[in-house]
């Protein structure tokens, strides 16, 4: 049933080629100098240029890819220019934390919008489905900065119930790592509830007034067992989808709730990277993205799998 | 009570206090305004990540409130007649954070290491330096290629600063991940983006000075999240606060406000001869650019967009400054003298330019105002709003008329102005070149005495300050926002935080 698989993990192959190839030509097309910008105000013309041929940025095109290249494939990412730490090291300690406060996110995002989705949908025209409405067209234009901003004024400077900035790692402590993602989890969840709920509405709409619910309904199936063993399961699959895809966004979109609450995530990472010109962490932080965009997709095909028998030949 | 059990309750209450003073370790948590780059004080570049510095790696010289160059781990230093020798006495009973004694061999082992490192932004700073000799255990002397005044205050910055001689051997280049000096605290751990945080080093020479034990470093790049952060209690000091804010901190009865004036400056480099670019009616002659300058108010600008903190200035250094030249105060806005300049410089119609700017909210702000008070005068400044990293690289190739650049100052005035005026100065983007100013600049890098080098000063800034390829607007305010329950925090010029003398209540 899922003899996909195999095939699907091989093209991955020449996709994340490719992505290396176009991370490494766009990035160069970045007006700006690492060199310059590393040496900030020290500009000595001497250690500038030590930088270059340190970075083997005075290389030719080619050669600073074959040299990168190689080295991911033996697992180096290289070194970041501008603290001198492994890309490799830096990924793996933020990783973890963007994609605990994208899981979470994510958790918000689910509960809140699948349940208005559906509750929209069925009781579509009363006060409940335009309340959810303009609770969706909320979530979608308030933007998350300002969201969090007026959070932290509220939750933590007002009535310091919860931490302003930082994170704590679970292993660490549980229950503080809870408190410093609750915010930015929530402020991220929002806007993609929001996305959720409106996809969630039109597809239980359009599985409703379908046949199968008709005969469903005229076989005297209660109203409930209806709505969701019959309409939902069929309406899940482009949220399924979506749901990955918002997810996969996540990774990288992060980023100004990262700023707002200052969480040492992925986000700020490729941020102050491009900032900065700090290729080899731009580089290797596009290619991790890459790869777990790639593999949700992946996730989401099996997914589809699982729940539309249709699919399982 | 029998004498047993009074003996037990005493020991039970003395166990008591001994836990709760070990419970109650103090921390101080500082917020930054950015991640600063790698530790290594040989390597390092940034104004932030020297505010780190200043807690974990003591130098050979440090400065006072004043500017007054004064011993930290040297005890005392004095300069041949001749300018080209100097000999350090150093701090004895001084230990690096692995142990090891700081002695004349580690000190050489120390500028050696900034001298000859690859990579080390040192070097330019202290490259008068020729050999480092060790005269006894405790005395080093420097032979000078030729004598160079600022050599001193070079030494009260990271060029100063000792690292263990055994941990630099150890970890080579990556020294800046665990960098090991003999600073009040010791390096602990950092986590990038995150948090860099330093102990209390039990065996400091001059341990009595400090009383906290443990100090958090915290990157916030958000000035009002930072705000949110002190005033919800997550930080007990910030740097870098907005002139904005002011006023809601002289409110809030919880936070104390602390402020000066920065070494550095905010001013307008013109670009006078690098490439095509520098053919414009204001890269040629000297009256055009003085027009511009007179077309500006810098008590207006600081009033409409700082709430009137900052120090308007027209030197390289603020008027505090025992180098400001008082014989050069700053122009007033003259807008018909302008307007005469530009006619005498056979101008005719607006003066387009093109004004490339850094992408910062206040920055913008500031050359919002510029442009139109020049445009009464006669100029078009035509904005180019650009991301810092691209301008930097626009500025090298000269690609500008007009660049907004802020300098963050250095101790001596050399360090404000060589690179920027010299014909060959790394960060002379405009291209100013006169060979007889070269030679006054030179000159006052070379004698030492005070009076000597603040008159050739003097001639340089009648040179400069009326032909020179920068206008300098203002001073930036240091402005620092704590808790009210940090006592004993001084705002010092270089605007670095010292963390001896700082009380927890």
């Amino acid at each position: 049933m899922l003899s996909f698989l195999p095939r699907r993990l091989l093209q991955l192959v020449p996709t994340l080629f490719l992505v290396s190839v176009l991370i490494f030509l766009l990035q160069q097309l970045l007006p700006g100098d690492p060199a310059l910008v590393m040496a900030g105000e020290e500009a000595d013309p001497a250690v500038i240029e030590q930088i270059r041929q340190k970075y083997r940025l005075d290389q030719p095109l080619p050669m600073q890819y074959l040299h990168w290249i190689g080295g991911v494939l033996r697992g180096d990412l290289g070194e970041s220019m501008r603290i001198q730490q492994p890309v490799a090291t830096l990924i793996a300690e933020k990783l973890p934390v963007t994609l605990q406060l994208a899981a979470m996110a994510m958790v918000f995002a689910i509960a809140i919008g699948i349940p208005a989705g559906i509750v929209s949908a069925v009781r579509k025209g009363t006060a409940w489905d335009v309340g959810a409405n303009v609770l969706a067209l909320g979530g979608l234009s308030v933007p998350n900065f300002w969201l969090g901003i007026l959070m932290i004024f509220l939750f933590s400077v007002t009535l310091g119930w919860l931490p302003a900035s930082g994170f704590v790692s679970p292993f660490e402590d549980l229950g503080q790592s809870l408190a410093t993602t609750v915010m930015p989890a929530f402020v991220l969840g929002s806007g993609i509830a929001a996305v959720l709920m409106r996809h969630m509405r039109s597809a239980m709409l359009q599985a409703m007034s379908a046949d199968y619910v008709r005969t469903a309904r005229a076989k005297g199936l209660l109203e409930h067992v209806v709505v969701i063993r019959h309409a939902l399961r069929n309406a899940l699959t482009p949220v399924i989808t979506l749901g990955a895809l918002e997810f996969g966004t996540l990774l990288s979109g992060a980023v100004l709730t990262e700023q707002v609450f200052s969480i040492p995530g992925f986000g700020k990472l490729i941020v102050d990277a491009v900032f900065n010109r700090d290729y080899a962490v731009v580089q290797g932080v596009v290619l991790v993205t890459a790869t777990v965009y790639i593999l949700l997709n992946l996730l989401a095909d099996v997914l589809y799998v699982l729940v539309n028998p249709r699919l399982r030949s | 009570m029998t004498p047993r059990i009074a003996f037990r309750s005493a020991a039970a209450a003395v166990a008591l206090a001994l836990a709760g003073a070990a419970g109650a370790q103090t921390t101080l948590r500082i917020g930054l305004a950015e991640d600063p780059d790698a530790l290594d004080p040989t390597k390092a570049r940034t104004y932030v990540g020297r505010i780190v510095f200043a807690s974990i790696c003591d130098k050979l010289f440090d400065i006072d409130e004043k500017l007054n160059i004064v011993p930290q781990l040297a005890l005392s230093h004095e300069t041949s007649a001749d300018g080209r020798s100097v000999t350090i006495r150093l701090r004895p009973g001084v230990k690096f954070h692995d142990g090891e004694p700081f002695d004349a061999e580690a000190a050489k082992f120390s500028l050696e290491r900034h001298l000859n490192e690859q990579g080390s932004f040192r070097r330019a700073e202290i490259a008068q330096i020729d050999k480092v000799a060790v005269l006894d255990p405790m005395t080093i002397r420097l032979a000078l290629k030729a004598p160079f005044a600022p050599l001193m205050a070079q030494l009260t910055d990271r060029a100063g600063m000792m690292v263990s001689p055994k941990a630099a051997r150890a970890l080579g280049d990556k020294f800046g991940t665990a960098p090991v000096c003999a600073g009040p605290y010791k390096f602990t751990e950092r986590v990038a983006q995150d948090r860099i945080v330093v102990d209390r080093f039990p065996d400091y020479w001059d341990k009595g000075r400090v009383t906290i034990d443990r100090i958090v470093y915290r990157p916030i790049q958000d000035s009002t999240v930072r705000l949110a952060n002190l005033r919800s209690g997550q930080l007990d000091l910030l740097e870098r606060m907005l002139a904005t804010d002011i006023d809601a901190v002289k409110k809030d009865n919880r936070l104390r406000l602390a402020t000066g004036v920065e070494l550095g400056y905010q001013g307008i480099t013109i670009n006078v001869a690098n490439g095509e670019k520098a053919n414009s009616p204001l890269g040629k002659d000297a009256r055009v650019r003085r027009a511009l300058e007179l077309s500006i108010d810098r008590e207006a600008i600081d009033n409409v967009v700082f709430n009137g903190v900052q120090t308007p200035n027209n030197q390289w250094v603020s008027p505090s400054n025992p180098f400001y030249q008082a014989k050069f105060p700053t122009p007033k806005r003259d807008v018909a003298r302008a307007r005469a300049l530009l006619k005498e410089a056979g101008v005719t119609g607006p003066v387009t330019l093109d004004f490339m700017v850094p992408n910062n909210p206040e920055t913008r702000a500031v050359a919002e105002v510029i442009q139109s008070m020049a445009a009464e005068a006669g100029f078009d400044l035509k904005i180019r709003v650009t991301e810092f990293a691209t301008s930097l690289n626009e500025a090298e190739k000269g690609n500008f008329q007009l660049y907004m650049l802020a300098w963050s100052g250095r101790t001596d005035p050399d360090g404000n102005l060589f690179s920027f005026a010299s014909c060959k100065g790394p960060l002379n983007y405009g291209r100013f070149c006169d060979p007889a100013m070269d030679e006054l600049l030179q000159k006052a890098r070379s004698v030492t005495s005070m009076a000597e080098r603040k008159a050739l000063y003097e001639q340089v800034a009648a040179k400069w300050l009326t032909e020179g390829s920068v206008i300098y607007l203002y001073h930036r305010a240091l402005l620092f926002a704590h808790s009210a329950r940090l006592d004993g925090f001084k705002v010092m010029p270089d605007g670095l935080i010292r963390v001896t003398d700082l009380k927890l209540k």
